[in-house]
């Protein structure tokens, strides 16, 4: 690919992508009153980060079977109050031995 | 601790995990046929997972402006909900040039580790942001160069721990509410119907992610209107 066709799809692509995030949040300058809005708003992350997280994630490590240990780990150690950075360790760690242990038996 | 500090130690786990993800990426784009600095390039100006992936298999064919377009809006709409979301709770003085500077950074993960916050300043959401976008410039740099030197059973484990972090981050709130819980499982229920169902399966993942999210918050804003204190809960 040519430098010229690099930069005009890194242009789409970087400022579509700049476009959409910016320009909400730099033109909602007041606090919203609706109250299904507000709850809507509340309630967004969640669903964002469930639908990324399923079932996404039971197919992030090539075997389902690891992965979906990894993920009942996962859940299992946020439940428990742990930090992020335990929990995603304490995920990849048991998809990683899962996966070990796998190979070893099959 | 000041506001930075804390923003900087928040962003560590982001960071990790974007080492490991952008390592992903860079490996892909440089088997795409990319250059190491073009992958490098892409990461710092777009600083995105799903876009980016989309990204490259566009850049491969000539002449796909219009496609790269309409892939990126339907897979990073998302965003704006996230924007709009946190503009509601960032701080009086995050306002005009901050947000249009700090908005570049609105990932995923960042804004799910601001929308913890009661109130995010300009100076936490800096901190926040800095780790993570060295960890994705590095990750992607490493990737790009030197390929597969880590063995395939690391690589695979490390793509779980992206999934860990969002589930430590939902799941706690999840176990105190079980509204919340129940909204949570429709958007599962939606985004495995697009994932698993055919026709609903030919969608692109990054809008069946955005429909599924906005369907499951708009039910749950009809059925459980929060209560004005329970906002931050």
């Amino acid at each position: 690919m040519d430098n010229l066709q690099f930069f005009i799809y890194l242009l789409i692509l970087a400022g579509s992508t700049y476009l959409i995030r910016a320009i909400p949040f730099a033109a909602v300058k007041k606090k919203i009153e609706n109250r299904f809005i507000r709850s809507f708003l509340h309630y967004i992350p969640y669903t964002v980060l469930a639908a990324m997280t399923f079932p996404a994630a039971l197919y992030a490590t090539g075997n389902v079977f690891a992965a979906s240990l990894g993920v009942i780990a996962a859940v299992v150690f946020a439940i428990m109050g742990k930090s992020l950075t335990t929990v995603a360790i304490a995920s990849s760690l048991t998809a990683f031995l899962a996966e070990i242990v796998l190979k070893a038996v099959v | 601790m000041n506001d930075f500090k804390k923003g900087l130690v928040a962003g560590i786990p982001i960071g990790l995990g974007y080492l490991s993800v952008s390592f992903t990426f860079g490996i892909l784009a440089v088997s795409y046929g990319l250059y190491w600095w073009q992958a490098v390039v892409i990461s710092m100006t777009t600083l995105t997972s799903a876009g980016q992936l989309a990204g490259v298999g566009i850049m491969i064919h000539p002449g796909q402006y219009i496609e790269m377009l309409i892939s990126q809006i339907t897979i990073n709409l998302r965003y704006s909900f996230m924007s709009v979301s946190l503009s509601q709770k960032v701080s009086p003085e995050f306002k005009g040039a901050a947000r249009f500077l700090l908005g570049f950074f609105m990932t995923d993960e960042i804004f799910a580790v601001a929308s913890q916050q009661k109130s995010v300043s300009v100076k936490f959401f800096t901190g926040l942001a800095t780790i993570p976008y060295f960890g994705w410039a590095l990750g992607t740099l490493f990737g790009a160069l030197l390929g597969n030197v880590l063995p395939s059973s690391v690589m695979n484990a490390l793509c779980l721990a992206i999934y860990g972090m969002f589930i430590a981050i939902i799941a706690p709130d999840a176990k105190r509410s079980a509204s919340l819980l129940l909204i949570i499982g429709v958007a599962v229920a939606l985004s495995c119907a697009f994932y698993y169902l055919p026709l609903l399966n030919t969608l692109s993942s990054g809008l069946a992610i955005s429909i599924s999210a906005v369907a499951a918050a708009a039910l749950g804003a009809l059925l459980f209107p929060i209560k004005e204190e329970a906002e931050n809960g």
